[in-house]
């Protein structure tokens, strides 16, 4: 409390730049609003799965960027660029292994947030439609795991791929020309690996960017759910005690601040 | 209070679902086993359907209800849509509808050039590949060809055959037997059971020949198992092993579009072999499962 006037000064001056995109933009509140949220008090580890998988996400597309720059997707070149990448390029064996070993951790934590979600319960009324955004996510990283299997473009990468389209076009009236798209004819052919790669770098990122953002949305209006075991009773008000003054975007706390 | 908000409107117990989900199980049994199972299951799932349909609208005037509550708030309006539309309505309109044509325009011709390609059959021109002169091809044993089926797309388009000169019909025509080296189960490379003779390999025009003594082909990827005719033998592949179409052109002998086989009876030259345009690895091409895969894939059909 015994702030000297020096001292005020000072951080009047450091905070004015956040002060000044505030008062233009008003992203200053509402990114503590989206952060310092109220949670239940007997939340644990468990509900950070979610976050822990976002965050691999974003190293894939972090990763997948820089990789993007040295990888060429024409059936001639793919394979020797990806050997390029990792034995020639500075630090490409580590950015590409960030990126392979990445998509599996990536796919693992989705599994185990989903477990989480299911075993907490916490799919039920009013979260349904977070859960479905959530399986399309799944199923969103699924199909970056497919496209993205194949753009090594050696033996495993190719045998796999041939394998995966041929069995989607077991799949009843459609199966066939699901699988004449994704190969662009009868044939893996030289379309294939660019149809592949764009549909990995382009298509799929940004269908999984906007599921995200709905996913977030939605985490963000509905709040996140008590564990099974918790003591405090579902459904009732929420107590407004523990809650931190100041880091709420209320208009009553804002007004005391 | 928030124990009321807690109380969902359920529907009310009802066996119907049960019904209607043991037809359409005899449905899914019916297309594998038989058509009158099938149509069994089609007859238990309508009648059950149409009795769970009547069940909820019966039970839940919920839903016939809402609209009404839905029109109380604009009696006021009432007027306004009896009368011609007025001019903000028109030009709420006329944005959308401009807006929806822009959008169209943007989004159709590049959903055609991102979709459509892959059905013209451009990229499978269908190919000629010269394996040389069929004197390369000893009588009665099969040769391993890898060749490049289109030239132009270069290795991508690598492909291999096993090849037997089975030398001439009861007509006098020269038979080959020229099976495709994918499998047709899920499109792994069949392996032929036997030694393979390195010492008479031949390289013809960048086609390479090896000779084999094959007794059968194998699948390495799920354990398929064909016999030398290419007839299924083991394992889970759904027909018999896909073929050439071959021809002979001034003593050479020509490779053309892969077609799809049923099944073989007979063997080498007095073989009789059911032929079907040529389908993805695991699609039946006959039996009941046939009619899952009603359309011939595009650009198996040719020209």
């Amino acid at each position: 409390m015994a702030k000297t006037a020096r001292r005020k000064q000072l951080e009047t001056a450091a905070l004015y730049p956040l002060d000044w995109v505030e008062e233009r933009s008003g992203l200053v509140g509402y990114t503590k609003w989206f952060l310092f949220r109220k949670v239940p008090h007997d939340i644990s580890w468990a509900q950070t799965l979610g976050a822990a998988a976002l965050t691999a996400f974003l190293s894939q597309t972090l990763t997948g960027v820089v990789l993007a720059m040295f990888y060429k997707p024409d059936p001639d070149k793919a394979y020797d660029s990806v050997v390029n990448i990792t034995q020639e390029v500075t630090l490409g064996w580590l950015v590409r292994g960030m990126h392979k070993w990445g998509a599996s951790v990536f796919i693992i934590l989705l599994f185990f947030h989903m477990a989480r979600t299911f075993l907490f319960g916490a799919y039920k009324y009013p979260r349904e439609l977070n859960w479905v955004i959530g399986v399309l996510l799944l199923v969103s990283g699924m199909l970056e795991g497919f496209t993205g299997y194949l753009l090594p473009w050696d033996q495993t990468a190719y045998w796999a791929t041939v394998v995966g389209i041929n069995l989607n076009a077991t799949a009843p009236f459609v199966g066939p020309f699901l699988a004449q798209f994704l190969q662009g004819g009868l044939n893996i052919g030289p379309d294939t690996l660019p149809k592949f790669y764009a549909l990995h770098m382009l298509l799929i990122p940004g269908l999984i960017f906007a599921l995200i953002g709905l996913h977030l949305y939605l985490v963000v209006r509905l709040g996140v759910t008590s564990p099974p075991w918790s003591s405090t009773a579902a459904g009732r008000e929420r107590e407004e005690t523990g809650a931190r003054e100041g880091l709420i975007r209320d208009p009553a706390v804002e007004g005391e601040a | 209070m928030s124990d009321e908000q807690d109380t969902h409107q359920v529907p009310t117990p009802s066996l119907w679902p049960i019904g209607f989900a043991i037809g359409i199980a005899c449905i899914l049994v019916g297309l594998v086993v038989s058509i009158p199972v099938l149509i069994v299951g089609a007859l238990i799932a309508l009648v059950f359907g149409f009795l769970w349909v009547r069940d909820l609208l019966t039970t839940h005037p919920v839903t016939s209800a809402e609209p009404g509550i839905d029109e109380q708030p604009r009696p006021a309006t009432v007027g306004d849509v009896a009368a011609p539309v007025d001019r903000a309505t028109f030009l709420s309109l006329a944005t959308i509808g401009v807006g929806g044509l822009i959008g169209a325009g943007l989004t159709l011709p590049v959903l055609g050039f991102g979709v459509l390609p892959s059905f013209m059959g451009e990229g499978i021109q269908t190919s000629h590949a010269n394996l040389g002169p069929i004197t390369n091809f000893p009588e009665g044993q099969y040769v391993i060809a890898t060749f490049l089926e289109n030239p132009d797309q270069g290795e991508v388009s690598r492909r291999t055959a096993f090849i037997r000169n089975n030398g001439l019909t009861d007509a006098g025509v020269p038979s080959f037997t020229t099976i495709y080296s994918r499998c047709v189960h899920l499109g792994c490379p069949v392996q032929p059971n036997g030694p393979i003779d390195e010492q008479a390999k031949k390289e013809v025009n960048g086609v390479e020949l090896r000779p084999v003594l094959a007794a059968s082909f194998g699948c390495p990827c799920h354990g398929g198992l064909y016999n030398s005719e290419g007839n299924r033998q083991a394992g889970p592949p759904v027909r018999s092993l896909d073929r050439f179409e071959f021809s002979i052109v001034n003593g050479d002998l020509i490779l053309g579009r892969t077609f799809s086989v049923a099944n073989v009876e007979g063997v080498g030259a007095s073989a009789r072999i059911a032929k079907y345009y040529k389908a993805y690895p695991g699609v039946h091409v006959d039996g009941v499962e046939r009619f899952l895969y009603p359309i011939p894939t595009p650009g198996s059909t040719g020209s």
